[in-house]
């Protein structure tokens, strides 16, 4: 899919540039475009280097577990077939915490880790089962605490105040998490009572 | 008053008392994580520049323009400002190809107006389904997906609507 638009991209603009007469235009972007991206990651640099070592003390000293711990009650009504003292239980909360501060690659090994022991709870089939979906669910809207990489850009181009959109993307974070969980739910509930399972 | 400029810095001298308190070698953990990122941002240049480049040719040939204005007038109807399509429509397939859309947004129309503020959001509010989907299922080989799909990709919709309606509330 990528790899359709990616090569779409270049292949409807040359195009277009031929018969729009803007292939000047097309030549300058190619380069500057390039120049641009190398800079975007010097950028990105500097936040993700502070960040991801602040995180590293968190996660070193327990916080993160500590505040995992919190959440265990919305976990167990969010995954009521996964027994509360199952390992799963545990790597959902540490992929949970990690994906609220940030840290994405420290929380896909976690989920991963998740899905595996889910899998075990299903006997080993290769069907999704509810608990896999709502994990997936929680995993894809990103439930972000601070948008590093964003602010980041927006360092990089002169923003005023580079962290004023934290409270838009936590609102909006917020309501695609539930909107998830909610839509989960939905889908679980009909299929039930639609008896396909 | 802006919230948001406190939440950073409580955050970091928290983080940094309790790790004190717990007797953790602050400084090198932090070197450790540190070393994570840079090689994080090293690896995503290849994926920037390649995007990068495909909008920005996108773009100068005047193909942008013309699919924007294709658009405007159904999407302008229910409140979409046209300038962010390319971004929702990218966000759920290529975390890579957004951010380089986010950053071309913020680049173009800045930082600070309203189609900046409003890709920063959308760029920070939801995950790249597709990719989660291919990471998770795909590690613990599950064939059957079952709802997944539909539920990430409607949770997306739903972000991108709130991501809309928060930011014209709170900057508009």
């Amino acid at each position: 899919m990528v790899n359709l638009i990616w090569a779409g991209l270049f292949l409807i603009g040359i195009l277009y540039a031929l018969i729009n007469g803007t292939m000047e235009d097309v030549n300058k972007a190619i380069f500057t475009g390039a120049e641009e991206a190398v800079a975007v990651c010097i950028g990105l640099l500097s936040v993700l280097i502070f960040w991801l070592g602040l995180m590293r003390i968190a996660q070193k000293s327990g916080l993160l577990d500590l505040l995992g711990k919190g959440f265990k009650p919305i976990a167990r009504k969010l995954f009521p077939e996964v027994p509360p003292d199952h390992p799963a239980m545990g790597y959902i909360l540490s992929n949970m915490m990690a994906n609220m501060f940030g840290l994405g690659n420290a929380a896909t090994p976690m989920g991963i880790k998740a899905m595996e022991e889910l899998k075990k709870l299903n006997d080993m089939k290769d069907n999704a089962t509810r608990s896999m979906v709502t994990l997936l669910a929680l995993n894809t809207s990103s439930l972000t605490l601070i948008p590093t990489t964003v602010i980041a850009i927006r360092m990089k181009y002169g923003s005023v105040s580079p962290t004023e959109i934290i409270g838009t993307t936590i609102a909006a974070t917020a309501c695609s998490t539930i909107g998830a969980i909610l839509i989960d739910r939905f889908f679980y509930r009909r299929s039930k009572g639609g008896g396909s399972t | 008053m802006n919230m948001s400029i406190w939440i950073i810095p409580l955050m970091i001298g928290f983080i940094l008392a309790y790790g004190t308190w717990k007797r953790v070698p602050t400084y090198e953990t932090f070197v450790e994580g540190g070393k994570e990122g840079l090689s994080i941002a090293v690896s995503i240049v290849p994926y920037l520049v390649g995007m990068m480049v495909a909008i920005s040719v996108f773009r100068a040939s005047g193909a942008m323009a013309f699919l924007s204005s294709l658009l405007k007038v159904p999407l302008e109807a229910i409140g979409v400002p046209t300038e962010i399509v390319p971004l929702a429509l990218v966000r759920p397939i290529s975390g890579t190809g957004a951010l380089a859309m986010t950053t071309d947004i913020i680049s173009t129309y800045g930082p600070d107006s309203f189609i900046g503020r409003l890709a920063s959001t959308m760029q920070g509010s939801t995950d790249t389904t597709l990719y989660v989907i291919t990471v998770y299922f795909g590690a613990i080989g599950i064939k059957r997906m079952g709802n997944a799909l539909k539920v990430g990709l409607l949770a997306d919709l739903v972000g991108i609507a709130a991501a809309i309606l928060f930011v014209t509330i709170v900057f508009g």
